[in-house]
């Protein structure tokens, strides 16, 4: 960009279009994370020929979307400005939920979805609330909510079901139809994909248009960049952040139920550390870590580029002990290219 | 400028926009504000003037919305009001520009000037920005503020500070806004800046919205305001015409006549600058013209 700002003045005008165009580009909030995208894609493609058959590619989007629908809520939470340190543990609580109600009442396994649905949002409907009412932090108070539910999760399993896993639905009313949608497998010109692919894809279509073209997405922005500028011009900012937390907890519900139908029965004490793999997601996508900035997009790219550390890796046929490593180099690498694009934008 | 805002006085029906009096906040067991009055008339600049903790950001939250008056009455339209939200504020014509949480800095400049009133097209679930209208409508008002952007896309945080005030003015002009209260617009820009705020103000008053202008620096509030009402400590040290009152007159009101003295002398003892003292001084004794920085003398 500098040696263009010296190009001679007879080309100026084409060039001022030019570089426009080009800083615009720049200035996305997930840039970074596209060009550490293709560097990684590239990387796997040539260390792993195997990468490129379209079976595996199916396996790595499926493992992405499993951090990428909450890689979504998250990232729009971050906009926001907040945290969710539950976000990882509220998923089991949701699957926990729908499977014991239904188990223990004998129901139809739709009404623990229900239920499950109800509870998530409630979670998040709590998270938001006792954030705005106490004006703490949203790392405490996101915290608390973490250690409360992992500690709900294996106590009312063990109360309810009698074990460290809940027990198995298979066989209840409702559970083929239910697997049918929150955990299908299609086959796709040969192709073996599953429907957590699609709910991400939808996710992230949806969020994306509510962010950029809708009131909410405009109040998302202006809660997370400044909120008390954002009240004084009269949005509504206790409901805006509430909104994000019930968000992030509607994305865990449908990742709960994902992993319930994905077998049949959950983990108790699953889910934890999981919630930092979607901020990971959110900052490689280039979600700032003070609000304000961002986008679902990037998220999306975020939760891609795990799936690819995490599949390439066994593709390669590395020791999966390398992946932390891996994830942790792409982090680090991702938010400084982020930086560095951001600086660049602004000095134009 | 008398002669005008006379004439636009005789125009309008003398119920003001807003009227105070004898209002009063206190927070748990400190006094903010005790017995303030004043008057807000369209077309007309009305200044509050004060020291540092003189009461004029309680002044300001009270008829913003964001704090409720506990005694004495506020009248909208002559209709007495206690508002509780700044929504409710802005619905009552009555719009606030802060110094620094006026925008949202990482936002593009037609989000923030939409900010809270965005217009939308279509219905229900397909509601959605009308980006276009909202862009093009940014970058016409803007204009008629005498602001020129090459691209109302890039982040409000990108201008000047001057050019942000401008921005958050047009905004609130924009949205019908028949009061505009502005806090410290000038307190942090540099003298030509200062001196655009100034112009911006006076271009409002023509346009008929009752202007609030919050400051400490009575050289920026004396060639801009109609009224004058002085703060000290949560008090009112005066309500003043602009007729009834000169700058000099002011300036010593501001600081204190006897505290103004008392440094002066202090200056003296300690041999401090000369100049300084003596303009002090002049100042005391109403001698003093308009002062050598004032923006909006030319």
């Amino acid at each position: 960009m500098s040696t263009m700002s010296q190009s001679p003045p007879s080309l100026r005008d084409e060039r001022v279009g030019q570089r426009s165009l080009l800083s615009g580009l720049l200035g996305r909030p997930e840039i970074g994370a596209l060009v550490g995208a293709v560097v990684l894609f590239i990387f796997f493609a040539i260390v792993a020929p195997v990468f490129l058959q379209a079976n595996s590619f199916a396996t790595v989007l499926y493992g992405s979307s499993t951090i990428g629908i909450m890689a979504v809520g998250v990232a729009l939470l971050m906009i926001g400005g907040e945290f969710d340190l539950s976000a990882g543990v509220a998923v089991i609580s949701s699957a926990l939920t729908a499977s014991l109600f239904s188990w223990y009442f004998s129901t139809n396994v739709w009404i623990g979805v229900g239920l499950a649905l109800v509870v998530s949002l409630a979670i998040g409907f709590v998270n938001g609330w006792i954030l705005m009412k106490t004006k703490l932090p949203s790392f405490i108070v996101t915290l608390a909510t973490f250690l409360m539910l992992t500690g709900l999760n294996l106590a009312l399993t063990r109360l309810i079901g009698g074990s460290v896993a809940s027990p198995s639905i298979a066989t209840m009313d409702g559970f083929s139809s239910a697997q049918a949608v929150f955990s299908n497998d299609f086959t796709i010109a040969g192709v073996d994909v599953k429907s957590p692919i699609f709910i991400w894809i939808l996710l992230v279509a949806l969020t994306s248009w509510i962010l950029l073209r809708t009131k909410v997405g405009n109040w998302i922005f202006a809660v997370g960049g400044d909120e008390n500028a954002a009240r004084a011009v009269g949005v509504p900012v206790k409901w805006t952040k509430i909104g994000l937390f019930m968000g992030v907890g509607f994305c865990g519900w449908l990742l709960g139920m994902h992993n319930l139908f994905a077998f049949d029965a959950v983990q108790s004490g699953e889910g934890v550390g999981n919630e930092f793999l979607y901020i990971i997601a959110a900052v490689i996508g280039g979600c700032l870590l003070t609000g304000g900035y961002g986008s679902a997009i990037g998220g999306a790219i975020g939760a891609f580029i795990f799936g690819m550390a995490n599949k390439g890796i066994v593709y390669a046929q590395w020791n999966p002990d390398w992946f932390k490593f891996f994830l942790g180099l792409m982090l680090l690498l991702a938010t400084i290219v982020n930086l560095v694009v951001k600086r660049r934008s602004e000095l134009k | 400028m008398m002669t005008t805002n006379e004439s636009e006085l005789l125009a309008h029906p003398p119920a003001p926009l807003m009227e105070l009096e004898n209002v009063g906040k206190s927070y748990g067991n400190i006094i903010a504000l005790t017995d303030v009055s004043m008057a807000v008339d369209a077309g007309r600049v009305t200044c509050v003037l004060g020291d540092n903790g003189a009461g004029k950001s309680t002044l300001i939250k009270i008829m913003a919305g964001l704090h409720s008056h506990d005694s004495g009455t506020f009248k909208i339209m002559g209709e007495e009001r206690t508002l509780r939200s700044p929504r409710e504020a802005l619905d009552a014509g009555i719009a606030a520009v802060y110094q620094d949480l006026a925008v949202v800095a990482l936002m593009p400049i037609w989000r923030n000037f939409f900010l809270g009133s965005e217009l939308t097209l279509g219905r229900g679930a397909f509601k959605r920005l009308d980006v276009k209208t909202m862009k093009q409508t940014t970058k016409s008002e803007l204009a008629r503020m005498g602001i020129d952007l090459r691209d109302v896309d890039q982040p409000i945080g990108q201008l000047s500070g001057g050019e942000r005030q401008c921005v958050a003015i047009a905004r609130a002009v924009h949205f019908g806004a028949k009061a505009l209260i502005l806090d410290e617009p000038t307190a942090a820009l540099g003298v030509k800046q200062s001196g655009v705020v100034l112009r911006y103000i006076l271009q409002a008053r023509d346009r008929g919205l009752g202007v609030i202008f919050i400051t400490h620096n009575p050289h920026h509030a004396f060639p801009v305001g109609d009224r004058f009402l002085l703060l000290k400590r949560g008090k009112s040290m005066g309500y003043y015409e602009k007729k009834d009152i000169t700058l000099a007159e002011l300036t010593g009101q501001m600081a204190g006549g006897a505290e103004l003295a008392e440094l002066a002398h202090e200056l003296e003892e300690l041999g401090g600058h000369g100049e300084l003292v003596t303009e002090v001084q002049a100042e005391l004794d109403g001698k003093s013209g308009t002062a050598p920085g004032d923006p909006a003398a030319t």
